[in-house]
């Protein structure tokens, strides 16, 4: 594999915090054009890795290379990249069109290509009508589309997202959530995007890097990581409501099958082993709630059983129902035509080949 | 949880390239360097009064008069911080600053107890139950922060004559609590407003009443701002001169009036060392404040300093 | 938030008393409100309303040691200010107040943008700069008067290192003893207003530094259009609490001058104090004090105009 084929490649990357380590040997490539998510809890380390991509924070080792070129050493401004804020950091006592302009000018570009620049990035992000407001006079969207034209006027190669959603209210940040994703598709620039956000990043990457403790956990598609994720800790993180876990034992032998501790048999003959496993161990096996399917057509799964329903939560598009099966809290989601009422019994079932099966010492994909 | 990326991202290993690795190179500038100048510089000028004085202050009358202002007294003696607390002289009276000292401990604990007091019952009632005009009444409160005491002193004085209290502790514990009202109000008034209203009106529901919210909800949550209170009080009540001097009297003189007074005293030889001695006496009281509050104490000055 | 909800009383004011009797409780503890806030009220009204008002028409009579009431109009103005005490004393203010000011803000700002780099010791820097405030303004007088006193201070000193014709001794001349007091006076306050200024830096958005580097705007130009323009109000608190310690300045000339030497150092306040007390001209000293009073109002008819035009600008915006 090539250097040059990577827009962000990020090599063996350790941060230091005083005496704590925030990110410890991290590499990433990311090909041109990519939308890359990370993703993860407060505290992973996911905007520090951002900061040091974008060379706010200085790194303690390794490198990191843009566009072909290695700019460990270099300044913010000279690394080609374009930057948008959770709090907008707009400065407040310019206009919208100064906003714009402000880095342009310092940089020392001539006036038509500074005008042109800003015009084009008004016309993408159609905030002409702005330009001669000052940010107290915008809603909270409206800030954010001009810090994000900020980052557009710098015709930067790569553009950095830090959690650009995360102060605006709910309608809002879905509307401003396709808009970005429409920015991606007109400009096909490299965009490294950090959320908190499981929807956002769903919606948005063409890859995720879940990120805990400063290491990723996994890096793939979003339809890899909902199916396929890579251990137990990225299953219950993506998701909602979140995954069925059932710990118990894989017992191997002519035919595999998960026995919980309570003693259900699973049948497991299915499952797509990602890795051949010779004895028997105890396991996990995680089910999303919607992959199980109640009513009639439960009988013809691989596991199927009655159970009494506890809790119904009509969610609007489906209903979420808990119950129990094997003596866990189980939920699955179901038609919100189905009337179902608490205490009434229903069958339910599964394929665990739609499932995942976890080693229960070391937490991974089995 | 250690899952390494090396599993999932292809191309594993040798992957750091040639060229620029790990931190920047570390610049000490001269922007670097001009920096650290200008705050050296800058502290020496802010420590230099303070040095003169207790170098002073150690040193025998001839030697100050040798002239060498920054140096170590050649042979350091404690009698003039001695003299200066027991004996020494405002014209004919010579006990030393140690009977200002004690009006200044009295003056300071009673000014400060009743004014703060007084500033977090008004701060509560402002907050929580206003009444009509209470923002009028408040609003002239806070316009008095900014009247120069000259323009009230002259009625206070000819009011205290009539009531028979002029030159007692009570007309300076008086004095303090009133022109120390509108700084603690507005502090206790900004930080009761803060408090979220419905805890106000779960207390209204449970059936309390105005004093029984008052010390029952609002007194203990509000130990940090009555800190601060306390420490603009206590140095603001100990620094105080120009009240000392006029409604003191002689029984009550607080200490920096003592100070003056020994220092301005013009008969005999002017005893440098002593007065300095008793000049960094006066000044202990707020510094160990200042030392032990530490941060509590700037934010004592924001506090302060906050308008409405 | 509080306005509407909180007064006892101003909920139930604007319902007939007919529909809705007045709970008891309600009322008891709004009273319980006005006495407990009674010396508030009483301060208020007694000392910053009566009083000045009372000192107001004293300055328009002729009284000398005890109050009297025998109005004269304006002439104890035209006697302020055709004495020649007095108007050094305003000059003097004047003066003595944009310097002071003007120095404190400046080197308070540029302390605070030196301790906003990432210091080293920075708590004990801070602590340095700060200490002097917590002493008496009688205090930083005396220790000043020292230092510039041409007998034991600086001149001492520095002819005691062999340079005899050194001189240095600004508070035994008229018309440099005014420096001192600056020196004197800014000494005790630049380190609050670095506190200020420096709690301003702190509070500002540190995505903003992030957006200016990552725009490639330096260092110094971030600090001069974009970080300062959003420090208004930490800028305003400082300027605000300078100039009210100017206007009162009165302990430090009487410890480091005594208004000497002759009346080059005069200041109003102590003007207004000498009148009362050992001149014995209680109306000139009123007319003197009316004449304190008036920047102070100035100032704040300022800022209200200010606010409420902000106030203005926000509501025909929305």
């Amino acid at each position: 594999m090539n250097m040059s084929e990577h827009s962000v490649s990020i090599r063996d990357l350790t941060l230091d915090y005083g005496n704590t380590r925030v990110l410890e040997n991290l590499n990433l490539d990311i090909e041109q054009g990519e939308f890359i998510v990370l993703l993860g809890p407060s505290g992973c380390g996911k905007s520090t890795l951002l900061n040091c991509i974008a060379g706010l924070m200085d790194i303690s080792d390794g490198q990191i290379h843009i566009d072909n070129r290695n700019v460990t050493w270099e300044e913010p401004k000279d690394r080609g990249i374009g930057m948008v804020f959770q709090s907008y950091a707009l400065y407040p006592q310019m206009t919208v069109e100064k906003n714009l302009s402000f880095g342009l000018k310092v940089a020392g570009y001539k006036k038509d290509e500074i005008q042109r620049r800003v015009a084009r990035a008004a016309e993408i992000l159609q905030m002409e009508e702005l330009l001669q407001r000052k940010p107290v006079e915008l809603s909270g969207g409206q800030r954010q589309r001009v810090a994000i034209g900020r980052a557009l006027v710098r015709e930067a190669k790569v553009f950095l997202f830090d959690e650009p959603l995360s102060n605006l209210d709910a309608k809002l940040r879905s509307d401003l959530r396709v808009e970005i994703k429409r920015l991606h598709q007109r400009l096909k620039n490299t965009m490294i995007y950090v959320t908190h956000d499981q929807i956002e990043a769903l919606t948005l990457a063409n890859r995720i890097a879940i990120m805990k403790d400063g290491v990723i956990q996994q890096l793939a598609d979003p339809h890899t990581i909902y199916n396929k994720p890579v251990n137990l800790y990225v299953a219950g993180f993506i998701g909602s409501p979140s995954m069925n876990f059932f710990q118990g034992t894989l017992q191997t032998g002519d035919e595999t099958c998960f026995v919980t501790d309570s003693g259900t048999h699973i049948p497991t003959s299915s499952y797509q082993f990602a890795r051949a496993s010779s004895d028997s161990c105890s396991a996990v096996l995680g089910i999303r709630p919607e992959h199980i399917i109640a009513g009639e057509g439960a009988r013809g799964m691989p596991f199927s059983t009655r159970v009494e329903i506890e809790i119904v939560e009509p969610m609007g598009s489906n209903t979420l129902v808990w119950t129990r099966v094997a003596d866990q809290a189980v939920t699955f989601s179901c038609d919100s035509d189905q009337l179902l009422a608490p205490g009434q019994s229903i069958d339910i079932g599964f394929d665990p080949a739609r499932g995942s099966l976890f080693d229960a010492e070391s937490t991974l994909r089995l | 949880m250690t899952l390494v990326v090396n599993n999932v991202v292809p191309g594993a290993s040798g992957r750091v390239l040639e060229g620029p690795c790990g931190p920047r190179k570390s610049q000490l500038s001269i922007a670097r360097l001009g920096i650290y100048g200008f705050l050296i510089m800058a502290a020496l000028f802010f420590l230099m009064p303070f040095w003169v004085m207790i170098v002073t202050s150690l040193k025998t009358l001839p030697e100050i008069r040798e002239g060498n202002l920054f140096n170590w007294p050649s042979d350091p003696t404690f009698e003039p911080w001695i003299k200066a607390w027991f004996s020494a002289c405002t014209g004919r009276d010579c006990n030393g600053l140690q009977p200002g000292f004690w009006n200044s401990v009295k003056i300071t604990a009673i000014a400060t107890v009743v004014s703060i007091t007084i500033a977090a019952i008004n701060g509560y009632a402002l907050s929580f139950w206003r009444y009509r005009y209470a923002n009028l009444v408040f609003g002239i409160l806070v316009f008095g922060a900014f009247v120069p005491y000259q323009v009230v002193i002259y009625p206070l004085i000819i009011t205290m004559r009539e009531l028979g209290i002029f030159s007692t502790l009570l007309s300076i514990v008086l004095v303090h609590s009133i022109f120390g009202m509108p700084i603690l109000t507005l502090l206790y008034r900004n930080f009761f407003a803060s408090l979220p209203m419905e805890m106000f009106k779960a207390a209204r529901i449970d059936g309390a009443g105005f004093w029984q919210i008052f010390f029952r909800i609002m007194i203990p949550m509000a130990v940090p701002i009555t800190i601060v209170a306390i420490i603009l009080q206590l140095t603001g009540i100990w620094n105080d001169f120009l009240f000392g001097t006029v409604f003191a009297g002689r029984q009550n003189m607080p200490m920096t009036v003592q100070l003056n007074n020994i220092v301005q005293t013009t008969t005999g030889v002017r005893e440098y060392n002593v007065h300095m001695a008793a000049t960094i006496l006066t000044a202990a009281v707020p510094l160990i404040v200042y030392f032990i509050s530490g941060k509590w104490f700037v934010r004592g000055i924001a506090a302060g300093a906050v308008k409405g | 938030m509080s306005q509407t909800l909180s007064a006892g009383s101003g909920r139930y004011r604007t319902r007939s008393p007919a529909k809705y009797p007045k709970p008891r409780r309600i009322r008891w503890s709004a009273l319980m409100s006005v006495l407990g806030t009674a010396p508030m009220i009483i301060t208020a009204i007694g000392v910053f309303v009566i009083c000045i008002v009372y000192s107001g028409l004293l300055s328009f009579t002729d009284a000398r040691m005890f109050p009297s009431f025998n109005f004269v109009g304006l002439d104890q103005y035209k006697r302020l200010w055709s004495t020649g005490r007095w108007i050094v004393s305003a000059n003097n203010l004047w003066f003595f107040g944009l310097l002071s000011v003007g120095l404190s803000m400046m080197f308070g700002f540029l302390l605070a943008v030196f301790m906003d780099q990432k210091i080293r010791c920075e708590s004990l820097l801070r602590s340095i700069f700060l200490y002097p405030f917590a002493m008496s303004l009688v205090i930083t007088g005396l220790a000043w008067r020292w230092i510039l006193d041409p007998s034991i201070g600086i001149q001492a000193a520095v002819r005691g290192w062999g340079f005899t014709d050194f001189t240095f001794a600004p508070l035994v001349n008229a018309d440099t003893a005014i420096y001192g007091l600056v020196v004197g006076a800014i000494w005790n306050s630049i380190g609050v207003t670095m506190a200020i200024i420096l709690a301003g830096l702190r509070g500002i958005d540190t995505e903003i530094w992030k957006a200016a580097r990552i725009d490639g705007i330096s260092a110094w130009k971030t600090y001069l259009f974009i970080v300062l323009p959003m420090m208004k109000g930490a800028l305003f608190t400082a300027f605000v609490l300078q100039c009210v310690g100017v206007v009162r300045v009165f302990d430090i000339v009487i410890a480091m001058t005594q208004g000497g030497p002759g009346i080059a150092t005069q200041m109003p306040a102590v003007f207004v104090i000498e009148h009362i007390t050992n001149r014995i001209n209680v109306a000139l000293g009123m007319a003197a004090a009316m004449m304190m009073l008036l920047p102070v109002i100035l100032l704040l008819a300022l800022n209200g105009f200010i606010q409420w035009r902000m106030k203005r600008n926000r509501e025909r915006l929305s």
